[in-house]
């Protein structure tokens, strides 16, 4: 059995291949403003990685927010089955799970079979999203894979109040006009994400083990914040980004 | 075919609802009448909201007219966004009610489907829905310069006491001194006596047509329940609305009979919480359709049948106030939540599905606490859309169509 997930986010589409000894190959390259054509892309590209033709390919399950424009897929599952699904095959003792994506939060919690039992997404707004991140990123002008990093080395949290993203921008802004060291304002950044992130993961109810999974899980700054505000330990997977995409391969493998 | 030439599906057709017909040409009829010249129809109008004691209107020969059941109007046809624009462009905030909005905004510029509502004479506003209505009516009884009457009903948090019972009847007295005063007429007991019988008939057949749906399939779903409701809310107290409604039980109890449910396949059923999302109503309606999920009943259309059990029928008025006082929605959220798991286990519910409604803030408050206390005491999945009644602008499709999906995927 060869089954493949992919997963077509609104930064970022991924796939993964899994074959009967576990993954195969996975990769990750940008959306873009075509959904469809960057899933087929993503398809064929972790498709050549392995040594597998299309036609050994048993079953394709899609994922994420352009999961329907998946013409090649058997089936469509939201990212939020699939997340569970990737994240209690990396690790059974997961109960909640923290995925921050390109759009949007959210906040999973599995029963101890890894079914989704409840859930919550973040409104309809950018804040506390990889997209804010990306924002703050050209504010600062700064590669958004140096952020975590550079907030481990500072020496506070300037603070950052707005819960919108654009109003967010202009504290930062003014933060930069004022000489607040970079560093502090990028913990700053983070706080904010974590602090909204936060309030929505006591919502739903913490119950360890806490996985964070999304591409935003890449980012140190923002893992050490949210573990800070919520006082519990977060594992991260080296497959964080990839976990929507290879819950969605097990629930394609799952189909027979 | 239908009217208009397209091909229509046998099996749909087959699940259509006959009555909807007649309920279309009654609130034609309703709303003809109402936007009939003031000399030719003689009688006075009052604009009323929509869970106030509407029933003296009716035997003063007033003739009630709903800002709100106007807003759900306004925002089935999808003209909500111009509307609230223009209150913006007013200096009214964005956060203030959609209805409110849409409404002080087409009186201004006659806007919104038919036109516009008619001038009112007099305007009746209860708080037992919200707050913000006072204000609101505060502000068209300045514009179109008429009388307002207040029927202000205390929160029953928990329990309803004796002060609050004597607070809400003095008030009745008050409101129909304040008709008899504006009408320019003495109030009619007798009258008073067949109003109050048919508004309580229309009342029990409102509920007893809702409860039809505790049958598997559910002939009804509570999308149907909200074009339905129309009639209890703007004709309550009327022989049209007793009559409208034994044909719409006839027809329910025939589905029922005949094993007829409005879904092809009913796998899945749901409760549905708050206001419906008026402009997309048939987005959501098959949504969930096409996964076979059926809402079969909703805290808001039973909102209406809330007459005290065991209240004396001849002593309309001295009962009027606490029933209206006691409505769902003036209550804490203790007994909500109450509400909620008692329709769970009556229709049998596998989740519930809540709408957060960023214009209602007293139906939308309490909702994390229900939700969380729905999920503990009944160990069901419930979903949390957020988006606005009237408001387009608060609607994220893609958003909602993945909450949607995941939530049923919970429910499989």
């Amino acid at each position: 059995m060869v089954s493949v997930g992919v997963d077509v986010g609104s930064i970022s589409a991924k796939a993964v291949v899994m074959g009967v000894g576990g993954v195969l190959a996975a990769d990750v390259m940008l959306t873009g403003y075509n959904s469809r054509g960057a899933g087929r892309q993503v398809y064929e590209r972790v498709l050549a990685a392995t040594d597998l033709r299309p036609e050994q390919v048993d079953r394709i399950v899609a994922t994420g927010y352009g999961r329907n424009s998946i013409d090649f897929a058997h089936k469509a599952v939201t990212e939020i089955t699939c997340h569970a699904a990737g994240a209690y095959y990396l690790d059974a003792a997961v109960r909640t799970i923290i995925d921050i994506g390109g759009q949007d939060s959210k906040v999973i919690a599995l029963d101890a079979k890894g079914k989704v039992r409840d859930f919550a997404m973040n409104d309809k707004c950018a804040a506390g999203t990889g997209r804010f991140l990306e924002v703050m990123a050209r504010a600062l002008e700064l590669d958004l894979d140096a952020f975590g990093d550079l907030s481990l080395a500072a020496e506070r949290a300037a603070p950052i109040s707005s819960m919108c993203t654009v109003f967010a921008e202009s504290e930062v802004i003014s933060l930069i006009a004022k000489g607040e060291e970079r560093a502090n304002i990028i913990a700053g950044i983070h706080a904010a994400i974590a602090a909204r992130v936060a309030a929505m993961a006591k919502r739903v109810g913490l119950r360890p083990t806490v996985m964070m999974t999304g591409g935003v899980a890449r980012n140190a700054g923002v893992v050490k914040a949210l573990a800070a505000k919520l006082e519990i330990p977060l594992v991260v997977s080296e497959q964080a980004q990839v976990t929507g995409a290879l819950g969605a391969a097990i629930l394609a493998a799952g189909l027979g | 075919m239908g009217e208009d030439g397209r091909v229509l599906d046998p099996d749909r057709e087959k699940r259509k609802i006959k009555a909807d017909k007649r309920m279309r040409e009654i609130m034609a009829e309703y709303y003809i009448e109402a936007k009939t010249p003031r000399e030719q129809r003689g009688k006075p109008i009052a604009w009323i909201t929509s869970g106030g004691p509407v029933e003296p209107l009716h035997v003063m020969d007033v003739i009630p007219v709903y800002p709100e059941n106007y807003g759900a109007m306004i925002g089935a046809s999808k003209m909500g966004v111009g509307l609230c624009e223009t209150a913006e462009e007013m200096g009214y905030s964005r956060d203030l009610c959609s209805y409110a909005r849409a409404d002080i905004a087409s009186a201004t510029v006659n806007g919104g489907p038919i036109g516009g509502l008619p001038e009112p004479d007099m305007l009746i506003c209860c708080n037992n829905i919200c707050g913000t209505v006072l204000k609101w009516y505060e502000v068209q009884a300045r514009y179109f310069n008429v009388p307002l009457f207040i029927f202000d009903t205390p929160i029953t948090h928990t329990r309803f006491d004796d002060d609050m019972r004597r607070y809400v009847k003095r008030q009745s007295k008050e409101y129909i001194a304040f008709l008899e005063r504006v009408c320019g007429k003495p109030f009619d007991q007798d009258r008073m006596k067949v109003v109050g019988e048919l508004s309580l008939e229309g009342q029990a057949l409102w509920q007893e047509i809702l409860e039809t749906t505790m049958h598997k399939p559910a002939p009804m779903t509570c999308f149907d329940a909200f074009f339905h409701l129309a009639m209890i809310v703007t004709l309550r107290g009327t022989q049209t609305a007793v009559d409208y409604y034994k044909m719409l039980l006839a027809e329910m109890r025939e589905r029922v009979a005949q094993g007829i449910g409005m879904l092809a396949e009913e796998k899945y059923r749901l409760v549905w919480d708050n206001i419906p999302i008026w402009y997309r109503m048939r987005w959501l309606s098959e949504k969930f359709m096409a996964r076979s999920a059926c809402l079969v009943a909703d805290t808001y259309t039973s909102g209406w049948t809330g007459w005290l059990p065991g209240a004396d029928r001849n002593d309309f008025l001295g009962f009027m106030g606490e029933s209206y006082a006691r409505i769902f929605l003036n209550s804490g959220t203790d007994l909500m939540a109450e509400n909620i798991l008692r329709m769970v286990e009556k229709y049998h519910a596998d989740g519930v599905v809540f709408h957060s409604n960023r214009s209602c803030k007293p139906y939308s408050l309490g909702q994390y606490d229900i939700q969380r206390i729905v999920q503990e005491k009944m160990g069901i999945p419930t979903l949390m859309i957020e988006a606005d009644m009237v408001d387009e602008r608060s609607f994220a499709e893609s958003q909602i169509d993945t909450r949607i999906d995941a939530f049923i995927e919970m429910l499989g």
